[in-house]
């Protein structure tokens, strides 16, 4: 499944929280599209999406937006927050 | 000699039980005045156990007004005060645990401009800054006017706090010569911080304030209390003072307080 996510409007931190909040909702294997500001934001969701061994599947320019394809991947999962 | 009263001989009676403190510690605590700089993660604890303690007279200073996020680890501070100045929610707080104390909210940001006027008269600060700049001044200030304080500083699951006898012990210049570059300076999304970890932090620095006034123990002075809650271990480094320090040193190079540019959030967009 595809899911989409537009953080374009969220003030710093609460641009990775949303981030983080919907990854969690999702399932292995969906893809999630952000929509996002570059600087901060864009930083900010490639390190979650590193640190968390998700896979950036693409990243493009929209007009004046970014955005980053995700496909969740959880690696051996504890459990915890995703 | 301070007159007790009955209700106050009840109040301060733990304090008074202590060897360490006593009588004539209490007297000294109900005749002292400490700054509280920040009334945030740290100043919050630290304001509070200062008031219950019986501090005679507590600065306590902050622009800001009380945001939801702040709630979190802010102890002092409570939903309902969200859009309040933060002086105006932690005096009522402090008023409430102690009325015996006087308060001096102090709603300002402080800079280079307006710090020494602010310090003057108190006998010990207590840094509850959450940036480098500032840190920075309130270290100069306080050692160019022999005013002992705390520096501290918490992120994620850890604290780090000192304390500095200027001229005696190692300030925070000594140790940590100026306010590192941009790229090494976590970024608000980076910045996370468990909110016990404030009260934890805040307390000790509360802790080492109460200890000074009343000449309790050994004060953290030449060491840097750090700890790390995730495995909860503690540990205690030792300091020196710098003889060429910038600003604490028989030959100092700083000798006028001057301000750093803040490091402001670049990332702020929409609502």
């Amino acid at each position: 499944m595809l899911y989409f996510l537009d953080i374009t409007q969220a003030r710093c931190p609460m641009t990775l929280v949303r981030t983080k909040l919907k990854l969690s909702q999702i399932d292995d294997g969906d893809l999630l599209d952000v929509q996002l500001l570059e600087g901060e934001p864009f930083d900010s969701v490639l390190r979650l999406v590193q640190q968390k061994g998700h896979r950036v599947k693409e990243i493009r320019k929209e007009r004046e937006y970014y955005h980053v394809l995700i496909r969740k991947q959880s690696s051996v999962s504890s459990g915890t927050e995703s | 000699m301070i007159d007790f009263s009955r209700q106050q001989l009840e109040r301060y009676s733990r304090n008074i039980l202590l060897d360490s403190v006593g009588v004539e510690g209490q007297e000294k605590l109900m005749n002292a005045k400490i700054l509280i700089i920040g009334i945030g993660g740290l100043g919050s604890p630290a304001a509070m156990y200062c008031a219950a303690a019986g501090v005679g007279t507590i600065g306590i200073v902050d622009s800001d007004v009380v945001e939801l996020s702040n709630l979190q680890r802010q102890i002092i501070h409570f939903t309902g005060d969200i859009g309040s100045p933060k002086v105006a929610s932690a005096t009522e707080k402090m008023e409430a645990i102690n009325p015996d104390i006087i308060v001096k909210p102090i709603q300002v940001s402080v800079n280079a401009a307006n710090i020494g006027s602010i310090v003057d008269g108190y006998d010990f600060v207590i840094d509850g800054t959450d940036n480098f700049p500032t840190k920075f001044l309130i270290n100069d200030v306080c050692v160019m006017k022999g005013i002992p304080f705390s520096h501290g500083g918490i992120l994620g699951f850890s604290g780090q706090t000192m304390t500095v006898l200027p001229k005696e012990s190692a300030c925070y210049r000594c140790v940590f010569h100026k306010t590192p570059p941009k790229n090494m300076i976590p970024s608000c999304s980076e910045a996370g911080v468990l909110g016990v970890v404030a009260g934890m932090l805040g307390t000790i620095q509360a802790a080492e304030a109460l200890k000074f006034i009343t000449g309790a123990g050994e004060l953290l002075a030449d060491q840097l209390l750090t700890f790390d809650a995730l495995p909860m271990n503690f540990r205690k480094v030792k300091l020196q003072k710098n003889p060429k320090c910038a600003v604490c040193s028989e030959h100092p190079s700083i000798t006028e307080l001057q301000d750093e540019e803040q490091q402001d959030c670049d990332y702020q967009a929409g609502a």
